[in-house]
C-alpha cells in the first residue's frame, strides 16, 4: 500500500494504507514522495458543504446523519492529515463562508458584547477587543501563530473545549454565555457550563453555536500562560483574570489544569479582598495561591507534569493580582 | 439553499490566477497535498502537517495560512495564492526574494517559500514593521539553519528599499 519504496524491516503495515507509525513522520524522510502515499480507499463521493447563511448551515447540520463541523480547520485538519479518516456518508461542513459569523456588535445600553462564532484570532487582537475585554485579546494574542490566528475561531475553541483553551479560559473569567442554535430552536448556555469533559460538550449534533455575549464591566483584566516558547504552544498552565470595579468582584479562571476550565471561588474571594478590602497583601497573597492550587485538578502527560502546572497556576495567579493592583494604583 | 456543494475527489481550485481542476484527491486532503500531489505546485513545502512550521503558507483570499490546515475542498470559490505567484512575470524575484540571495537568508532552502510568503504578506500589511513586530509576527516559520539572523537582514533590506522608492 506504500507507494514508492519498500518497507523498512520491522515495521507492521496495516491493511488500508496506514503505516504503524503514522504517515507524517514518513514524510520527513522521504520529501519527493506524495504527501499521503496511501491509495486512495473511497469509492464513494465525500461532500463538502459550504453553506452561506446560518439558517442553511442549521438545515446541512440537521439533514446530514453523519457530519464534521470545519471552522478554522486548526484542530480539525490535524486530525485528518494525521490518519484520521472521513467516515462513509460523512458529510464535511463548512463555517468558513457565513458572512453573520464573523461578525460583532457592541450594546452600550445593555453593556454587551456579542461575538460571532467565526470571529478569528487576529480580529480578536485588534480593537474592540483590546479596549473592551482585554483577557479575551490578550488570550487570542498567545494562540499559535499569525497562520494559526488567521485560521482559528472563538466558536471553534469553544466548542473543541479543550482545557486548554486560551479563549475558552478568557471567556470563562468573563462569564461569557453561548448562543446555540438547531432547527428545533435557540437556546443560550453559559460557556463554564458547555465544556463536560476533556474535548467533550453538552452540544448535540444538531447544534452550532452562533455566538458569545460578553458582558461588559470595568476593572483589570488579565491573561497569563505558561509554554515552552512565546509562540506557537499549547499552555501548560493559564490563568485568566477579570476583576469587576463595580460590583467589587473578581472571576478567576484556571486552564490546562483539569479536565474543563476551573473556577475557585475561595481563591476569587480572598483576591477580591486584596483588591477591594483592606487585606494585608503579603499573607492574603499566599493565601490566594493556596486556594488556586488547592482547586486545580491536573495531571502529567507528555507536555508537563501535575506538579509543574499545580505550581504554576499560583504563580500565574499571583503575578496577575500584582498587575491589577499596579493598573489601580494600589500599593500594600 | 444556495450554496455549492463540492465532492472531495473531484473539485476546482482558483491557484494563482488559474482555475484548476482536481480530479482524484483523498477526501479530507489538505490544500498543501492537493497542491503539491495534483496540481504540481510544489513549491510550497510540507513538513510538521499540523501548523508548527509554517512552511506550507499559502494566502488564501489574501489571508496568510497555513495550507496544511486547509481543507483543499473546502475553498473552492476562495483565491489562492503561493510562492509560484512572486515571481514577475519575466521571471525576475520580487523584493523579497531578491533579498533572501543578496542576505543569505537561504541555507537548506526548505522553510524559504513559506518565509517569503510570511514577510511578503507581513511588509504589505505592515510596511514599517519594527524588529519587534517582525519577530512576533514570524513566529510561525520555524528555520532550522539559519538562526534567523539573515532572514532578518533580509527582511530589513526590504523595509528600507521600499522605503528610498517612495
Amino acid at each position: 500500500m506504500i507507494r514508492g519504496g519498500t518497507v523498512p524491516p520491522g515495521l507492521v503495515t496495516i491493511p488500508l494504507g496506514i503505516d504503524a507509525l503514522g504517515t507524517s513522520r514518513w514524510n520527513l524522510l522521504k520529501f519527493n514522495e506524495p504527501l499521503r502515499r496511501v491509495d486512495n480507499p473511497y469509492n464513494w463521493p465525500v461532500p463538502v458543504i459550504t453553506p452561506q447563511t446560518v439558517d442553511d448551515a442549521l438545515i446541512a447540520l440537521a439533514d446530514a446523519p453523519v457530519h464534521r463541523l470545519l471552522a478554522g480547520g486548526t484542530d480539525e485538519m490535524v486530525k485528518l492529515n494525521h490518519g484520521g479518516q472521513l467516515r462513509q456518508f460523512e458529510t464535511v461542513i463548512s463555517l468558513s463562508r457565513i458572512a453573520e459569523l464573523s461578525t460583532w456588535t457592541i450594546d452600550p445600553a445593555r453593556r454587551n458584547l456579542t461575538i460571532g462564532a467565526a470571529v478569528s484570532w487576529s480580529r480578536l487582537i485588534e480593537e474592540p477587543f483590546v479596549s473592551h475585554v482585554p483577557v479575551l485579546a490578550q488570550a487570542a494574542r498567545t494562540v499559535g501563530s499569525p497562520q494559526i490566528r488567521n485560521a482559528g475561531t472563538i466558536g471553534g475553541n469553544v466548542a473543541t473545549a479543550s482545557p486548554a483553551g486560551d479563549g475558552l479560559c478568557a471567556l470563562v473569567a468573563l462569564d461569557a454565555v453561548a448562543t446555540v442554535r438547531s432547527t428545533r430552536g435557540e437556546r443560550r448556555v453559559r460557556v463554564a457550563e458547555l465544556a463536560t469533559g476533556p474535548k467533550r460538550t453538552d452540544l448535540e449534533p444538531d447544534e452550532l453555536i452562533v455566538s458569545l455575549d460578553v458582558p461588559l464591566t470595568r476593572g483589570f483584566q488579565g491573561y497569563t500562560k505558561v509554554g515552552v516558547r512565546n509562540a506557537m504552544v499549547i499552555s501548560l498552565a493559564g490563568v485568566a483574570l477579570v476583576v469587576d470595579d463595580e460590583g467589587q468582584s473578581v472571576r478567576f479562571a484556571l486552564g490546562s489544569v483539569g479536565p474543563t476550565i476551573l473556577r475557585s471561588p475561595a481563591a476569587e474571594d480572598i483576591a477580591a479582598d486584596i483588591l477591594f478590602g483592606a487585606q494585608r497583601r503579603d499573607d492574603a497573597m499566599a493565601r490566594v495561591v493556596a486556594a488556586i492550587r488547592d482547586t486545580a485538578r491536573p495531571i502529567d502527560d507528555h507536555r508537563s507534569t501535575a506538579a509543574y502546572r499545580r505550581h504554576a497556576v499560583g504563580v500565574l495567579a499571583s503575578r496577575l493580582i500584582e498587575r491589577a493592583l499596579i493598573s489601580r494604583g494600589v500599593d500594600r | 439553499m444556495n450554496h455549492p456543494i463540492v465532492d472531495e475527489r473531484d473539485f476546482e481550485l482558483t491557484v494563482n490566477g488559474t482555475r484548476m481542476s482536481v480530479r482524484g484527491a483523498v477526501p479530507g486532503a489538505s490544500l498543501l497535498q492537493v497542491l503539491r500531489d495534483q496540481l504540481q505546485l510544489t513549491g510550497t513545502k510540507g513538513a510538521c502537517e499540523e501548523g508548527e512550521c509554517g512552511s506550507c503558507s499559502v494566502l488564501v483570499d489574501g489571508v496568510l495560512m497555513c495550507s496544511c490546515l486547509v481543507m483543499a475542498a473546502s475553498v473552492t470559490e476562495a483565491t489562492i495564492a503561493t510562492i509560484e505567484s512572486l515571481a514577475h512575470p519575466d521571471g525576475s524575484l520580487n523584493d523579497v526574494q531578491q533579498a533572501f540571495i543578496d542576505c543569505g537568508a537561504v541555507q537548506c532552502g526548505f522553510c524559504t517559500p513559506g518565509l517569503v510568503m510570511a514577510i511578503t504578506d507581513l511588509l504589505d500589511r505592515r510596511p514599517n514593521a519594527d524588529r519587534e513586530t517582525v519577530r512576533e509576527e514570524l513566529a510561525g516559520n520555524l528555520c532550522r539553519c539559519t538562526g534567523y539572523g539573515r532572514i532578518l537582514a533580509a527582511v530589513d533590506q526590504v523595509i528600507s528599499q521600499r522605503a528610498a522608492q517612495q
